[in-house]
């Protein structure tokens, strides 16, 4: 029985931790949560010379070629910090968009500049109101055009390049060019800059097949759901050590509120949820790696508790902290904002969990 | 990361499989279980051939030093032991408080004589031992009893009542932790023996549960003589003994298994008709059904982490302390709502599929979530152990015992 990661991986680990608790302090968060700057620049070069974007790239176009267990420790701890960087979007999403469906012409092209920080990459794939389903996508493509309006998009502005999801096909599109128009739009996370990409007659290619887009976007949100299962666990670890650290230190009544079983209770709840968020993202970390046939089913369920962590522990570090956590000045929205960001950005709960009962449904009559 | 066994396990389990199968009949489906007939008189005898059988081959108690009849072994190699007995129909759950708790309190601190002479028939099934801890006013706050043990020459007498004492009515001896100095705070004035369920004065009777089911007991003592040798520990000192025996029970709780889990739920909500067609297509159906398969699957593989930390010689986290909190009311939940979806057939216990099974559930889950830490306790342990948060505040605490609750 080997379910944990190796020392190896504990030790990168320990590595970025360490780097972004001095790097990527709350305060920093705060700073891309006030300001207008597109994401923490400082941090996203400092993760870049570490490597981080180049974590699950093989080593022929550039990267460090590690399995997706390093990449899923990486995420962990970007979602402890809750840092204000495109890792999601561009080492998660758009990297493994082109792993997964590239040519070898665009994997040359892309992977080494993703590797090496140069070129970001998000996803586009929603189009405002209504959840996207193959039959209500307007954005379409056609004879090396594309067209449509793409909103919220996760670092709209910052990033160069875009996978985007049309109509018939999943699409990539250099963003410096005179057919995209970026427009950043307010969202309940300031910390993480969405924006909205309108194209006309934008010049793009297709990433995959045509006809495969909706097929390939399932494949490569079971991949995403579990790293950002781990950055959801992460984060959720460090709403719970927030809550109770606040928890020792605010009196009430005379003695320390953490004392209170209605407080000690909601916290150990926040560590159950933790507890089997981690156990079933590590599973789907394992499936990442091995391509095990159950890997559609244990992303589904690594997302829906993941989530469900995320959610609980977030909002009850609020709770916890009482008025005082409620205020702008409070460390304690960061995650909370996060959270509901990172629980909708896939598809939310309520989709995952009936996607998670028909994987049980083709695998028992399989 | 992988299942697999290092070739070590791997080898040990190849030797398991062929004694097993040399010595038992293995199981035709997991379902099935040796006490599907509860009340077979026959059981217990069954019970100590083969605990007899397990302990001759070396199998009964693999970590426990050579000396004792162990192994000295990795705990590891007991689990893989257990996983494959699991798979064959042989009769137990006889010695598991005995072998788990009071063995292991009796090596901390009984006599080199005691232990030459209960530890081997204990180990071989021919005498089961029994925990005489809770007491009717002294459940989670067991330090609280108030059972007494008072000096009489070279010896002590025993008065009181204990109660939720598993296995009590075939049980041949048992540890037991008594007040013997009221006159000081509740944990001072504690002190452990043990004794012989024979012992004149010791009666028994059983607590027919909720459930139907009569696997516990009231215990009482009157008058009852023990000598000064039976003693476990310190006059004074029985609740630390108490916390030996307790730690271990944290490894003995097991899971219940082989009960219905998610496949038959979601065959019952594929048979289910509903308004809209069958229950499975509905999405509420489909988020109650999803979000217990990432407990179940939570829980399996949150014990998959524990035993990688034994297979590697480590400590295992605190991870396994959520098991119960979530296994058990899930089991209480997961019954009720499978018998939602019968209708109102699901009260029925007869002819209605899956009825008893998840009635059985229902019912059980509602003492599971009671036995062995409730699960308030088990949320103060978790808040306390692993979040490292503060004890509640005790008003019992410098408070002699006899003068509690007087003002």
């Amino acid at each position: 029985m080997n379910f944990d990661f190796s020392d190896d991986q504990k030790l990168l680990k320990e590595q970025v931790r360490k780097f972004l608790a001095d790097k990527c302090p709350t305060k920093v968060v705060r700073r891309v949560l006030d300001g207008q700057e597109a994401y923490a620049e400082e941090v996203w070069k400092g993760l870049v010379e570490l490597g981080v974007p180049g974590v699950g790239i093989p080593e022929a176009y550039g990267g460090l070629g590690l399995s997706p267990l390093e990449l899923c420790v990486v995420a962990e701890e970007m979602g402890r910090a809750a840092a204000p960087v495109p890792f999601d979007t561009s080492v998660v999403l758009a990297t493994e968009a082109i792993k997964l469906a590239g040519s070898e012409a665009q994997r040359k092209k892309w992977l080494p500049e993703l590797a090496a920080g140069k070129a970001i990459g998000t996803l586009a794939v929603a189009e405002g109101p209504q959840p996207p389903r193959p039959r209500n996508l307007t954005t379409t493509f056609g004879g090396g055009f594309l067209n449509g309006k793409k909103v919220p998009v996760a670092d709209g502005d910052a990033a160069t390049f875009a996978v985007v999801l049309a109509k018939n096909a999943l699409v990539l599109v250099d963003l410096a060019q005179k057919g995209v128009a970026k427009k950043r739009v307010e969202t309940i996370d300031p910390a993480r800059k969405h924006a909205e990409l309108t194209f006309t007659d934008a010049s793009a290619e297709l990433l995959g097949a045509e006809g495969e887009g909706w097929s390939l976007l399932e494949r490569l949100y079971d991949a995403a759901a579990i790293y950002f299962a781990f950055a959801q666990v992460g984060g959720a670890e460090s709403a719970m050590w927030m809550a109770r650290d606040y928890a020792l230190q605010r009196q009430a009544f005379g003695r320390a509120i953490g004392s209170y079983q209605a407080i000690k209770h909601k916290l150990a709840d926040c560590y159950v949820k933790l507890e089997l968020a981690r156990s079933n993202a590590y599973y789907g970390a394992m499936m990442l790696t091995d391509g095990g046939a159950d890997l559609p089913l244990a992303a589904a369920a690594a997302r829906i508790a993941a989530t469900d962590a995320y959610d609980f522990a977030s909002k009850e570090n609020i709770q916890t902290h009482g008025g005082i956590g409620f205020t702008w000045e409070a460390d304690t929205q960061f995650h909370y904002r996060r959270a509901r960001v990172m629980a909708l950005s896939l598809g939310g709960p309520m989709a995952w969990k009936d996607k998670l009962v028909t994987r049980l449904e083709q695998k028992n009559a399989a | 990361m992988d299942f697999n066994d290092t070739p070590e396990e791997a080898a040990f389990r190849k030797e398991v499989r062929a004694w097993l199968d040399a010595n038992a009949t293995r199981k035709s489906d997991d379902k099935q279980s040796f006490r599907a007939r509860n009340d077979d008189p026959e059981l217990l005898r069954k019970a100590k051939e083969w605990q007899d059988k397990k302990a001759a081959a070396g199998y009964a108690r693999m970590t426990w030093p050579k000396e004792f009849g162990g192994r000295g072994a990795s705990p590891i190699l007991q689990v893989i032991y257990q996983q494959e007995e699991s798979n064959y129909l042989v009769p137990l759950g006889f010695f598991d408080i005995g072998l788990g708790m009071c063995i292991p309190t009796m090596m901390a601190y009984a006599s080199p004589e005691h232990l030459k002479r209960y530890v081997k028939p204990a180990l071989h099934g021919e005498e089961i031992w029994c925990q005489l801890f809770s007491e009717p006013a002294a459940g989670s706050d067991v330090a609280g009893i108030r059972t007494r043990a008072e000096r009489d020459g070279d010896g002590w007498v025993i008065n009181g009542q204990k109660v939720w004492t598993s296995g009590a009515h075939y049980s041949d001896y048992g540890i037991i932790i008594t007040r013997t100095d009221p006159t000081v705070p509740k944990h001072a004035g504690l002190t452990m023996f043990f004794l012989s369920m024979k012992t004149p004065g010791v009666e028994v009777r059983p607590i027919k549960q909720m459930s139907g089911g009569a696997n516990f007991n009231e215990v009482f003592f009157t008058d009852v003589r023990i000598p000064d040798t039976q003693r476990l520990g310190k006059v004074g000192e029985g609740w630390k003994a108490a916390l030996t025996t307790l730690m271990n029970e944290r490894l003995a709780v097991g899971l219940p298994s082989g009960g219905l889990d998610i496949d038959e739920l979601m065959e019952l909500a594929r048979e289910t008709e509903l308004e809209d067609g069958a229950a499975i297509r509905n999405q509420q159906v489909r988020s109650k059904i999803a979000d217990w398969y990432v407990q179940q699957q939570g829980l399996k593989l949150t014990r998959y982490r524990t035993l990688t930390a034994l297979s590697k010689g480590q400590t295992p986290g605190p991870e396994s302390s959520i098991i119960k909190i979530v296994a058990a009311p899930k089991m209480q939940d997961m019954g009720a709502f499978a018998m939602e979806l019968m209708g109102h057939a699901g009260i029925m216990k007869e002819d209605v599929p899956f009825a008893a099974g998840f009635q059985a559930q229902w019912i059980g889950g509602a003492g599971f979530r009671i036995a062995g830490g409730t699960d308030e306790i088990l949320r103060n342990i978790v808040a306390e152990r692993v979040l490292g948060m503060p004890a509640d505040v005790r008003v019992d605490k410098d408070v002699p015992f006899n003068q509690l609750g007087k003002k």
